[in-house]
């Protein structure tokens, strides 16, 4: 040690200094080491403190706020808000007539329409995972769907019955509507989009009917595109077909089939109608519908009523009673 | 008395939705006559008491003094919808988990179902098929029940009734619906399901199911009743009492609109006036036409190298 020291003794001072630097170092370090636990032990609880303060409240940290652009205490403007403020929701006013929300005035079934619409969508979108439009695998897919995919079975009865359910509560929605003359001025226009959407239900549900590819599909489906043999002037069994050239091959049921009989082309068109061409055509109505309805003031009532008194006639009509 | 047969009518899955279709209506028709009589009530008073009309709450429903007119729809309506999907939801569900989906067996176009019924919301079209040729039952009418629907906002000129309940200020516009809705549309629904056997043939409820049955039906056509034997003297028969009929259908009409509608008939103009006769007669055209086949086993009405009707 000695030696060495000796031999650097020329650099000793520096040697010396580089301890003294060393040491001062450490103690610098240790001080600050020791200051940093000071601070562990202090500000993690105070900083936890904190946290916890922020977790009992939810509402007010950062990602609650960026998802929900107002508060939920029990006010009336937070109630507007709760629906205006949300995409799924706004398309109801932010108040209502106060009778509009008895049952026995609308039936809800306008509602239970759409919402069977989404139940067909979401499962016939998972009956899609497993189902070929093509014949005789589609039978089979429908077979494996019925004893082998778990919930299987009732994913497809779940499918056909909110169908049928769909067809029922359109009808009840349109008895409705008349029966409370709904369709009057000024929702005319409305009450034809909802003609087109309830035919727009019935195409739905009958393309559907030979996706199975059995024998009860098919001879439905059978039955029912031989009428459109006998379309005037388009079908070659039809009034004036024949003399304007049409043939079992390029009739209008040709175009309906892709063929002259219910076979794979059939399968296939009533498969891309049933799953994407008619619902994107009543999806784009139903938007329309839904807007119409708030733009033509709400739902119709329960209005108060009108005597036939306070009808005001148009002057043509005054003129023509008087005369 | 065959219960079996009618059991499996009833039961046959895809004809469990009329089976639920006729005490729904039943019930939402109640529902609606019950509401209408009690609007009609308040009417009548308001008509009497000119006074009481300027001031009283208009609605049959109560509303008392202090009550807000208009609530939030968060919660109020909101809770409506939710309770109605979760209700939907758990019938679809029962009704899911107890009945399965029917499945014959697989397409075969060499065996011929009998009878090949279409689903059950066409059985009213295929009904119609026993009385018209497809041109008219299949295509044309259908098309016309489309077309009238979406014009009965503008022919049905009557101002009121408008957003509640009525049979009194409406019973024209109701009546027609209701002939149209309820008697015709579900009627024949009814028929096509539960009446009509192997061969379209007419089975009573708990008749057997005979697939061998044969109708000795000798039908008819109108122009041979009269003797009319030529092809030139059948077009112009048959376009001659179709056109009678919608002439003097119209005219029967007119009468009797003028006088039991006076307010409508002044209210509408010709073209709203003649497209309601048109589509009027057309509709009551289908149960005469029903009843001259049914009751007088007649076919065609108008016969041409084109078209029978």
């Amino acid at each position: 040690m000695a030696e060495d020291n000796n031999q650097n003794g020329q650099n000793g001072n520096g040697n010396g200094g580089g301890v003294k630097l060393l040491s001062k170092m450490r103690t610098k370090v240790l001080a600050g080491v020791k200051e940093d636990v000071q601070m562990l032990k202090v500000d993690l609880p105070a900083k936890a403190k904190e946290q916890v303060e922020l977790v009992k409240d939810p509402t007010k940290t950062q990602v609650y706020t960026s998802i929900f652009r107002h508060k939920h205490d029990d006010t009336p403007r937070n109630r507007a808000l709760g629906v205006l403020s949300n995409v799924f929701l706004h398309l109801h006013p932010a108040k209502i007539n106060r009778d509009s929300v008895r049952y026995s005035y609308t039936w809800g079934m306008g509602g239970i329409t759409f919402y069977l619409f989404i139940v067909l969508t979401f499962t016939g979108v998972l009956l899609m995972f497993y189902y070929h439009p093509e014949k005789v695998q589609a039978f089979r897919d429908v077979l494996y769907l019925e004893h082998d995919v778990p919930f299987g079975k009732l994913l497809r009865n779940m499918h056909r019955w909110a169908a049928h359910l769909m067809v029922i509560a359109v009808w009840l929605h349109m008895y409705r509507v008349f029966l409370t003359g709904s369709y009057k001025k000024p929702r005319e226009f409305n009450w034809n989009v909802g003609v087109i959407l309830l035919v727009l239900t019935l195409l739905l549900s009958f393309t559907g009917y030979l996706l199975p590819d059995d024998q009860l599909g098919f001879w439905a489906v059978t039955v029912g595109t031989n009428m459109a043999r006998a379309t005037p002037l388009l079908g070659h069994e039809g009034p004036f077909g024949h003399q304007l050239g049409m043939t079992p091959y390029n009739d209008i049921r040709f175009g309906l089939l892709g063929g002259s009989i219910v076979d794979a082309n059939a399968l296939l068109r009533s498969y891309i109608w049933h799953c994407i061409g008619i619902p994107i055509v009543a999806s784009l109505f139903m938007i329309v519908h839904f807007w119409r309805v708030r733009k033509d003031g709400g739902i119709s009532g329960p209005a108060p009523v009108m005597l036939e008194a306070e009808v005001k006639e148009p002057r043509g009509a005054k003129a023509a009673a008087h005369a | 008395m065959d219960w079996h047969q009618l059991w499996e009518i009833v039961s046959a899955p895809d004809n469990v939705p009329i089976v639920a279709l006729v005490p729904l209506l039943i019930f939402y028709t109640a529902l609606a006559v019950k509401q209408a009589r009690a609007n009609d009530r308040l009417i009548a008073e308001l008509e009497a008491n000119p006074q009481e009309a300027k001031t009283r709450y208009r609605k049959a429903w109560p509303f008392k003094p202090g009550w807000q007119k208009e609530v939030h729809v968060w919660p109020f309506l909101l809770r409506v919808e939710f309770l109605a999907a979760i209700i939907v939801t758990a019938i679809l569900m029962v009704w899911s988990i107890s009945l399965n989906a029917p499945l014959e067996e697989p397409s075969n176009p060499n065996v011929t179902m009998n009878p090949a019924k279409a689903p059950w919301y066409f059985l009213g079209l295929q009904e119609m098929l026993v009385y018209f040729d497809p041109w008219i039952a299949g295509v044309v009418m259908p098309t016309l029940i489309i077309v009238g629907l979406m014009v009965v906002p503008y022919i049905d000129t009557n101002p009121l009734g408008n957003g509640y309940y009525t049979l009194r200020q409406r019973r024209f516009s109701i009546g027609t619906f209701a002939f149209g809705f309820l008697f015709l549309w579900v009627t024949m629904i009814l028929i096509g399901t539960f009446i009509r056997g192997p061969g379209w043939q007419w089975f009573w409820p708990g008749q057997t199911w005979d697939h061998s049955r044969l109708i000795y039906e000798v039908n008819r056509d109108l122009p041979d009743l009269f003797g009319i034997t030529s092809n030139m003297g059948k077009v112009v028969f048959g376009a001659v009492v179709v056109g009678g009929y919608y002439l003097l259908g119209g005219f029967i009409v007119f009468a009797l609109f003028r006088r039991h509608q006076p307010k409508d008939y002044r209210r509408m103009s010709l073209l709203q006036y003649s497209i309601m006769v048109f589509f009027l007669l057309t509709m009551v055209g289908l149960p005469i036409k029903m009843g001259l086949r049914l009751a007088m086993h007649i076919k065609y009405v108008w016969i041409t190298p084109y078209f029978n009707i």
